[in-house]
């Protein structure tokens, strides 16, 4: 049984200048344990999606099955990992961490040992009483991942995660999630415009046409070994190669996705 | 250069006092303005007058009742002019029916000019504290309640969404995330709102009662006893930077998660 699936999924916005179809007729599914990357020109829907998968967004048709049942409402098998800050400002780091647990009615001190162990998990021990403010974008970053993983969800979703941290602490941050993620390997949907991220993360990369009316152009399954550092991989031939052919698919899509952002911007 | 700063600061008001007290000093400047030596202390007071006083108020004690009444009227007016605006700024924030019902209402009557209901309030409440208190709470809640609105509407989409897939329902968003960001705006706009507040107190007081610093004011300006009315004036001056300096003091210590300029990091 697949951890998502969609059946031709198409979300339609009504706007100013009539509707606007986002996405159209997207069948994808993610199996349990599968890292799946999505990539896309810019501005092609790929949030759209996940936030379908989240259940944040209701398709205007096609079915969502999150382990075999139809969803309606919110995930609440799933993480989210937001490309924007997501951490609530006014709660220390350790308070967004087991946010989800009190949420959940988990006993004060429980939450609080369990938060204690995340956040040295992702790096971030004695930081509990820092404020987001008082953090750097990374810290942030590895305390929106423990208040995600925290909840133990069986599939997680992150849109775009370490695109706003500089490429060093972004290859740290992989390489932990890898990690983190070889532990119990929940089922990902990662999307990203980075290819290179794409592919050394990966089991299987999902090539999204430009937009509107965004649909799946290609698949290609990494066959890299695990464990991998994200670093070097990236010098290996086999990582090359698919780096070669996958960017061959999308050159294109990407080049359209430009021109219509271009001619959006002058228009 | 700072410390400097403080002692000319210190020197300019001791100048302008001494210069104050040159030209109203009873036969001190030759009357060429007026014919009677005695008219320029008549309008503008004595400063060594006022003082004095200023010092029997303090020595005898017979402020000290009048500013706790008008702390009392300030404090109180705050209280309950905060808590509906909070209350009424959520619900509205949160509702846009009753927001769109309520919006014309809500202009008209922060239009209107809130002194001329001090007559009404002591015709409802008396010449008690609750007649000013009502006054003030009239000025407060305008101020409360549009930066509540405000603070409801900017809510982050990014903290909200967040915060639904960590697994909180409506009531735990209203109350870890609605009234956190609200009350953030309640404090931004502290200073303002506790000043109406006092501004409602003092003219409540003078338009009508029989105690506080404002009927100090009111009787002395009654009997032409222009150095009271000055030392009253001295004396509200003084109670209002005591009130700014607590309220910067509770300002720092309850929003300690609030980035100020020089901490904020950059991403």
């Amino acid at each position: 049984m697949n951890a998502v699936e969609f059946d031709r999924i198409t979300c339609t916005f009504a706007g100013a200048g009539g509707s606007y179809t986002a996405v159209k007729e997207v069948s994808l599914s993610v199996a349990q344990g599968e890292f799946v990357s999505v990539v896309g020109p810019t501005g092609c829907g790929k949030s759209t999606l996940l936030n379908v998968t989240a259940g944040l967004l209701r398709p205007s048709s096609g079915t969502v099955r999150i382990f075999g049942e139809p969803l309606s409402g919110i995930n609440r098998k799933a993480g989210y990992m937001f490309q924007a800050e997501a951490l609530m400002p006014w709660r220390s780091a350790l308070e967004n961490v087991t946010a989800g647990l009190e949420f959940r009615g988990v006993d004060r001190a429980e939450a609080k040992r369990r938060g204690e162990e995340w956040l040295a998990r992702v790096g971030l021990a004695g930081f509990g009483d820092r404020y987001p403010h008082q953090m750097s974008g990374g810290m942030r970053k590895r305390a929106s991942l423990a208040q995600m993983l925290i909840l133990d969800p069986p599939i997680l979703l992150m849109d775009e995660p370490f695109s706003a941290l500089d490429v060093q602490t972004r290859q740290l941050m992989e390489n932990e999630l890898l990690e983190l993620w070889s532990a119990d390997r929940k089922s990902v949907i990662f999307i990203t415009h980075d290819l290179e991220e794409a592919i050394s993360l990966s089991d299987r990369v999902v090539v999204l046409s430009a937009g509107p009316g965004t649909h799946p152009i290609g698949e290609f399954p990494i066959d890299l070994p695990r464990p991998r550092d994200v670093a070097e991989i990236r010098l290996t031939p086999r990582f090359i190669e698919l780096h070669d052919r996958i960017w061959h698919s999308m050159k294109e899509e990407v080049l359209k996705g430009y021109a219509q952002t271009k001619n959006r911007v002058s228009a | 250069m700072k410390r400097r700063m403080w002692i000319w600061q210190l020197v300019l008001l001791a100048a302008i006092f001494g210069l104050w007290q040159l030209l109203t000093q009873p036969g001190l400047v030759p009357p060429v303005f007026w014919d009677n030596p005695d008219r320029a202390a008549f309008f503008f007071g004595e400063p060594v007058k006022i003082f004095r006083v200023i010092w029997d108020w303090f020595t005898d004690g017979t402020i000290y009742r009048h500013l706790w009444i008008t702390l009392l009227e300030t404090v109180l007016a705050f209280g309950i002019g905060a808590a509906l605006g909070l209350a009424m700024g959520l619900w509205l924030g949160l509702s846009p029916a009753a927001s769109a019902l309520f919006d014309p209402y809500i202009t008209a009557a922060n239009a209107m000019p809130r002194v001329v209901l001090a007559p009404i309030f002591m015709v409802w409440f008396g010449l008690g504290i609750w007649s000013k208190v009502a006054l003030g709470v009239t000025l407060v809640f305008f101020i409360v309640f549009f930066n509540v609105y405000q603070g409801v509407k900017e809510v982050s989409p990014v903290v909200l969404n967040n915060t639904v897939m960590l697994g909180a329902n409506r009531r735990q968003l209203l109350r870890h995330v609605y009234l956190p960001s609200a009350t953030s705006w309640v404090f931004s706009s502290l200073h303002v709102s506790v000043g109406m507040a006092f501004v409602g107190a003092v003219v409540g007081e003078y338009l009508g009662s029989a105690n506080g610093v404002g009927y100090l004011i009111q009787q002395a300006e009654g009997a032409f006893d222009i150095n009271t009315v000055f030392a009253g004036i001295l004396v509200l001056t003084a109670f209002a930077l005591v009130l700014d300096f607590a309220v910067a003091r509770a300002e720092k210590k309850l929003l300690v998660w609030r980035p100020s300029q020089s901490e904020t990091e950059p991403l």
